[in-house]
């Protein structure tokens, strides 16, 4: 594949080396003269010096014929521009860009940007996942209508326990599907399921609505 | 009209005062407070500090009252960003974006943004002048 990747920074860096490894075909743009000569001397001439935002440097790139553009700045306007000018001037397939602002994936997406990575929802994502105490887990986001899939655990404190799902002032759009329970096989939740301390919840919720569910299952704000 | 104009720089500044002095309602949005010096003594509108490229600071500044949204700040990119969030999330009816690469514009209002590139303008300006001379 040929991958161009935008933003010669330690991301861009290290991204370009995995790619090279990997054997695909790749090309770093960056505006900084020095940041070009540090790849010259590590890696042979795979960075071009020019802004990767101005359609002029992507066409002599050659992103016609680009399968993948990824833009790692640390700037989010520039990866959005980046990745518009490749799609919509250049035709390229794949565009992936790198955000700093959480609040910006969304955003991204919806004006044509194909996949976010945002660094700081990783962590967070590592995070919840490593503590298994944390009560409450994002296990998938369906970025476009804003639905997310998430595990909650039903803590002591919370004024659900013992309470059936029927009765509990859950957020009109949230679904409780599966209840997982110690020593039990896995079940599907109806009104009148009753629930336990460590219960765990999956549960569908839009992104909205989430902070309002974990505190009526969880307790904790 | 009510009018959010980003970017507190020479052409922002001008632009909102225009406004005003005309009886519009204007809201000025800069990162940095330094730039609202520009604005004259008597400015009626409002001045705020905050990143137009951010969905929550748009919010504030009132982009969802605002009948137009203008993108002046001096970063061609920033001012693509925030004219996008302002037309595609929230809707405003007018948006104005200045780009000052002409290729960069020329891809942009393809796209559908109403965008006006001072390159283009001026360099067509100076060069009707010179040769009227």
């Amino acid at each position: 594949m040929y991958i161009i990747i935008v933003g010669g920074g330690t991301v861009g860096y290290y991204l370009c080396e995995a790619l090279l490894n990997e054997g695909h075909e790749v090309l770093v743009l960056d505006k900084d003269a020095a940041k070009c000569e540090r790849f010259g001397d590590d890696m042979g001439s795979v960075c071009m010096r020019g802004d990767g935002c101005e359609a002029a440097t992507l066409a002599q790139a050659g992103a016609a014929r680009a399968d993948v553009l990824i833009a790692t700045t640390d700037e989010d306007e520039d990866n959005l521009v980046a990745c518009q000018v490749a799609k919509y001037e250049f035709g390229v397939a794949r565009t992936l860009a790198r955000v700093n602002n959480p609040k910006n994936e969304m955003i991204f997406k919806k004006l044509g940007v194909d996949r976010t990575i945002n660094v700081t929802n990783l962590i967070l994502d590592h995070i919840e996942g490593d503590l298994p105490t944390h009560p409450m887990v994002h296990l998938l986001t369906m970025m476009e209508d804003g639905t997310e899939i998430v595990e909650v655990r039903v803590r002591e404190k919370s004024t659900a326990v013992g309470k059936a799902v029927k009765d509990l002032s859950l957020p009109p759009d949230a679904v409780l599907v599966l209840l997982i329970r110690n020593g039990y096989k896995p079940q599907t939740v109806i009104g009148d399921t009753v629930l336990e301390v460590n219960d765990r919840i999956i549960a569908l919720t839009p992104t909205a609505a989430e902070d309002v569910l974990r505190k009526e299952l969880t307790g904790l704000d | 009209m009510n009018v959010l104009v980003m970017g507190c720089g020479r052409m922002g500044a001008q632009l909102a005062s225009l406004l005003d002095a005309e009886g519009h309602k204007v809201t000025v949005l800069d990162i940095d407070a330094h730039g609202f010096r520009r604005l004259p003594p008597g400015f009626g509108g409002i001045a705020l500090v905050g990143d137009g490229t951010s969905e929550d600071a748009l919010k504030k500044a009132g982009i969802e009252e605002a009948d137009a949204f203008v993108a002046v700040t001096q970063g061609d990119n920033r001012n693509i960003m925030a004219a996008q969030i302002a037309k595609h999330i929230f809707n405003v009816s007018r948006v104005l974006c200045r780009i000052y690469d002409p290729l960069r514009r020329d891809i942009y209002e393809a796209l559908g943004l109403e965008a006006i590139s001072p390159t283009t303008v001026f360099a067509q300006i100076f060069k009707d002048k010179l040769l009227s001379m």
